[in-house]
């Protein structure tokens, strides 16, 4: 009977049962555990096996912060993963498990699906498979492809390139880097953060395809990945200099937020204020003490300084105006 | 602004235009085939049918929920937070645009459970309860229930989806509440869906909602629902329809993931029964109840579908070698404890899992349940429809379905022959398993038993407490004294007997009733075949501080159309104390028209005989 039914909801697949379909696809999507572990700051995530060497799509997250990055398979074999590079502007990560018999996702000849097309969505939401237990599966359609930025601002996230769209919520805390796969089981898309709208507040449920992320998939494979903060010849500039004093270094990648601010400094004259969150510095986002400090050295010397911070939800642009004469005294 | 309105407009307009715009897989070139108009017209009847068995639950101001019904008689399932607040009594909307009465049964706290019956019919449309182990993830599946509480005909909404995933675990809040080896659905399961059903495709009975993840987008449904599967649920309907406070099961130990990945032990409590039974620190569990523990995630879903006073196998391996044992499961919570739970209001907060949450918990909490008859002042606010059916007592959620099924046990094990006639001595004569002969005499004031090691004789006039004999069996004689009683006089001659609901025997077989007497310091428990009320087993306590004295009888036979145990045995502790084939039956006392003869049966000798009739 249910099978019966699947069949009446789909017309492009009649080669395997649903449970079969997701049986077989499930083995290729991993638990990810990384950092976090705070309110709203979810520690895991999710991946999936792309290639015969033990490689790992994934979303670029806060969860690989972290020195250990434990992945978890279908059958509850754990393997610590390790970072072999990113795509900030694709939001995507490439993991290692140095394993070389674990099931994969064929990522060879994937074409683009259609509206309409039924798919399955496979990941470790909310957290709730642990060990030898299967990543959730939830069923939905593709309600069309569209450029993420099609209603630019609404939706922050530096893709701009074609999402699906989907009918079904399938984009929860631990979803990202989940897998997309149609009725045959072929992997189709990467499910993506959580994403909502900052004008409506509605929350959006999508995947970016894997034709958009195969092609950086690979140029990471051929080392061309730059990421942008494991270059040691940037100059490091402590934001103390500009009167901001952030929260102590307590995690490998503590975010940028500012504990208190210095009397009379530049900072003190742009109004920044104690529980900001720096996100940005001049162009160059920032998601740690390290990156911000970094950024602040990429700044040209004499060039106003901008950054941009979270206050209460909405973001804040300040203008610090250019280093003062401790710079020099500050460099490393 | 004037701006902005023009350009919304204008995007307004080409949505429109786009909506029209025909989707390219309803195209004409691909007819619907008969096989799928076929499935849909099945998908639409399976739900058509098991809508009828949907209950929507009205608890007076207080929100509500949903249920099902699972007897023609009006039984139903239902979430213990949905009628938590409504009290012992609420109002039932059906299918059929009818309101019910209805009546608090049973409560299962912990699971997240309660039973309830509707009053006034006995040809209720019910829902069967189906196997939830075979539920395999991509399964369709469908709810029916009453989000939101929209329902104002009574007519359920249904919410259709795929099973998300099995064995799930989720978090109690505080001791109540606890999700184990549930179902995740993706069908959507919103406020109001609590306690309603969850059907597979045949619209079998495979689970109640209860349960959601959410998160960042307040109390509406995000693809993840959880159930409790009809498996744990099976395992509690016997108590519930007794009209029990349920509680769940523990081991008395803690197990952690070992470096190599094995379960084993982390800490025993030495006055839980597992300890008694021989479980250690450090020892590796290898399976439970006959389900395999890898994880100490799958643990806890094992013994949280299990009821509290079950006993279940264990396998343990220490130094390589497998170990079997059963071992009787204590509660998550003493009694008293979870009597103040339920009264309290439910659960504490649980800082640890904020996020997944029970449904409809936005209705103000009071007291459900109030079982004390000596403060009276729910019992006087319990409406009049619902009195006759409802009974207070400490430890009990309604002792009026207790005592119902207490007598109907009664009845039933009063069916398997006229005991009352047998006055006088009952003797058992016959051999023991293993070599030597055996001579048991049940008479009016005294028993005894002849064994190959010695004879032993007690008084049964007075009190049975504290007496194990014949030595080694913890209490055989007195089991034997109290079975006669209940066969004789009926279990209001054992002192106090409650239903307890039912229990596998000894831990491995079918579900058995089980009444429970309290004979002065000794505890009986009496198991008998729901089906026929034949006898299947006795455990007796001597004192609170023994392991009881466990009599399983293996083989029956009629003895002038009373039914006789054919062969027996007898465990106490971890010991096997001997199998009893009995060869011959004797009443001293039987009223009959027959001659003497009549009063002793010699029944043919050896296993075999009973084994080959039994065969064909």
């Amino acid at each position: 009977m249910a099978i019966a039914l699947f069949l009446a909801m789909t017309t492009e697949s009649m080669a395997l049962r649903p449970e079969e379909t997701i049986a077989s696809a499930a083995r290729k999507v991993v638990k990810l555990y990384g950092a976090g572990g705070f309110r709203g700051l979810e520690a895991y995530q999710s991946g999936v096996l792309i290639s015969q060497e033990g490689h790992v799509l994934t979303v670029m997250s806060t969860v690989l912060d972290s020195d250990q990055i434990d992945c978890v398979l279908d059958d509850g074999t754990r393997y610590v993963a390790t970072l072999v590079g990113v795509d900030p502007r694709r939001e995507l990560a490439v993991l290692s498990l140095q394993a070389t018999d674990t099931p994969f996702f064929d990522s060879n000849n994937i074409e683009r699906s259609p509206p309409g097309t039924r798919i399955f969505a496979l990941s470790n939401l909310f957290g709730v498979a642990v060990g030898d237990e299967r990543v959730s599966a939830q069923h939905g359609v593709i309600a069309t492809v569209i450029p993420l930025a099609a209603r630019r601002g609404a939706y922050e996230a530096p893709y701009r390139g074609d999402v699906y769209l989907l009918d079904c919520t399938t984009n929860n805390p631990g979803s990202p880097g989940g897998a997309l796969v149609d009725y045959r089981g072929r992997l189709i898309g990467m499910l993506g953060k959580e994403l909502r709208s900052s004008t409506s507040g509605i929350w959006i449920s999508y995947a970016i395809p894997i034709d958009e992320l195969l092609p950086a998939y690979r140029d990471i494979l051929d080392g061309k990945s730059v990421e942008p903060e494991t270059s040691s010849l940037v100059v490091r500039i402590d934001p103390t200099v500009l009167g901001v004093v952030l929260l102590p270094d307590l995690l490998d990648k503590t975010p940028p937020f500012v504990e208190s601010i210095l009397p009379d400094s530049p900072a003190a004259r742009a109004d920044v204020r104690a529980d900001d969150l720096v996100v940005a510095v001049g162009l160059d986002s920032v998601g740690s003490r390290i990156s911000m400090s970094r950024a602040l050295g990429r700044v040209p010397a004499g060039d106003p300084i901008q950054i941009t911070v979270v206050r209460n939800g909405e973001l804040i642009d300040l203008d610090l105006g250019p280093l003062p004469d401790t710079k020099k005294a500050a460099r490393q | 602004m004037t701006l902005f309105l023009f350009i919304a407009r204008f995007l307004l307009l080409c949505a429109a235009v786009n909506a029209l715009q025909p989707l390219p897989v309803f195209a004409e070139e691909n007819p619907v085939s008969a096989a799928v108009l076929a499935a849909q017209q099945q998908r639409v009847a399976a739900i058509r049918q098991a809508s009828m068995a949907a209950v929507s639950i009205f608890a007076g101001g207080q929100g509500g929920g949903s249920g099902v019904l699972v007897s023609s008689d009006g039984f139903a399932l239902t979430n213990f937070h949905v009628v938590q607040p409504a009290g012992v009594s609420m109002k039932c909307g059906l299918n059929d645009g009818n309101v019910y009465d209805a009546v608090l049964v049973g409560l299962d706290p912990t699971g997240d459970v309660s039973l309830i019956k509707l009053l006034g019919r006995n040809d209720f449309p019910f829902a069967m309860l189906a196997d939830s182990d075979t539920v395999r993830v991509g399964d369709f599946c469908f709810a029916a229930g009453n989000p939101f509480l929209l329902a104002t005909n009574f007519q359920p909404s249904i919410s259709a989806g795929i099973v998300s995933g099995v064995h799930r675990y989720q978090y109690p809040a505080g001791t109540l509440l606890e999700y184990a080896d549930c179902l995740q659905v993706d069908a959507a399961i919103n406020p109001g869906n609590s306690g309603g059903a969850l059907f597979d495709a045949e619209g079998g009975l495979i689970g109640v909602n209860g349960r959601a993840s959410f998160e960042k987008r307040g109390r509406i449904n995000v693809g993840v629902g959880y159930a409790i599967s009809s498996n744990q649920l099976r395992n509690f309907v016997g108590m519930l329809r007794g009209g029990r406070l349920c509680d769940h099961a523990t081991l008395g130990a803690t197990v952690a993931t070992s470096e190599d990945g094995r379960v084993v032990v982390a800490d025993i409590l030495e006055s839980s029964d597992a300890y008694r039974r021989g479980l250690r620190y450090d020892d590796e569990i290898v399976s439970i109840a006959g389900r395999p523990v890898r994880t100490v995630n799958a643990m806890k879903n094992i013994l949280g579908t299990l009821p509290s006073g079950w006993r279940v196998p264990l396998v343990l391996r220490r130094e390589g070698r497998p170990i079997e044992m059963l071992v009787r499961l204590a509660g998550v919570h003493s009694p008293a404890e979870l009597a103040l739970l339920v009264e309290g209001g439910g659960a504490p907060a649980d800082p640890r899992q904020k996020k997944q949450k029970p449904l409809d918990k936005d209705a103000p909490q009071k007291n459900p349940h109030d079982d004390t008859p000596e403060s009276g002042k729910k019992t006087a606010q319990v409406p009049d429809i619902v009195k006759p059916f409802y009974e207070p007592r400490n430890g009990f959620t309604n002792y009026y379905f207790n005592r119902l099924e207490r007598n109907r046990v009664a009845a039933l094990i009063a069916s398997r022959g006229d005991y009352a006639v047998c006055k006088g001595s009952w003797i058992f004569s016959g051999t023991l398993v293993g070599g030597g002969d055996f001579r048991i005499e049940l008479a009016e004031n005294f028993a005894s038993i002849d064994l190959p090691t010695g004879t032993t004789r007690i008084d049964t006039t007075g009190d049975l407490d504290g007496n194990p004999s014949p030595p080694g069996s913890g209490g055989l004689l007195a089991s034997l004294v109290l079975w006669r009683r209940l066969l004789q006089s009926g279990p209001q001659s054992l002192g106090r007997t409650d239903y307890w609901g039912t229990a596998p025997l000894l831990g491995v077989e079918e579900l058995c009733d089980v009444l429970h007497s309290t004979v002065a310091a000794v505890e009986l428990q009496v198991a008998s075949s729901p089906a026929d009320g034949t006898v299947r087993g006795l455990e007796l306590w001597p004192s609170s501080q023994d392991d009881p004295c466990e009599v399983r009888f293996l083989d029956h036979t009629s003895l002038n159309q009373i039914e006789m145990p054919h062969r027996f045995e007898v465990r106490h502790g971890n010991e096997l104390f001997a199998i009893f084939q009995i060869r011959s039956i004797e009443f001293t006392e039987i009223p009959s028209n027959d001659e003497a003869s009549d009063r002793v049966s010699f029944l043919e000798p050896g296993l075999e005989y009973f084994t080959a009739d039994r065969s064909l």
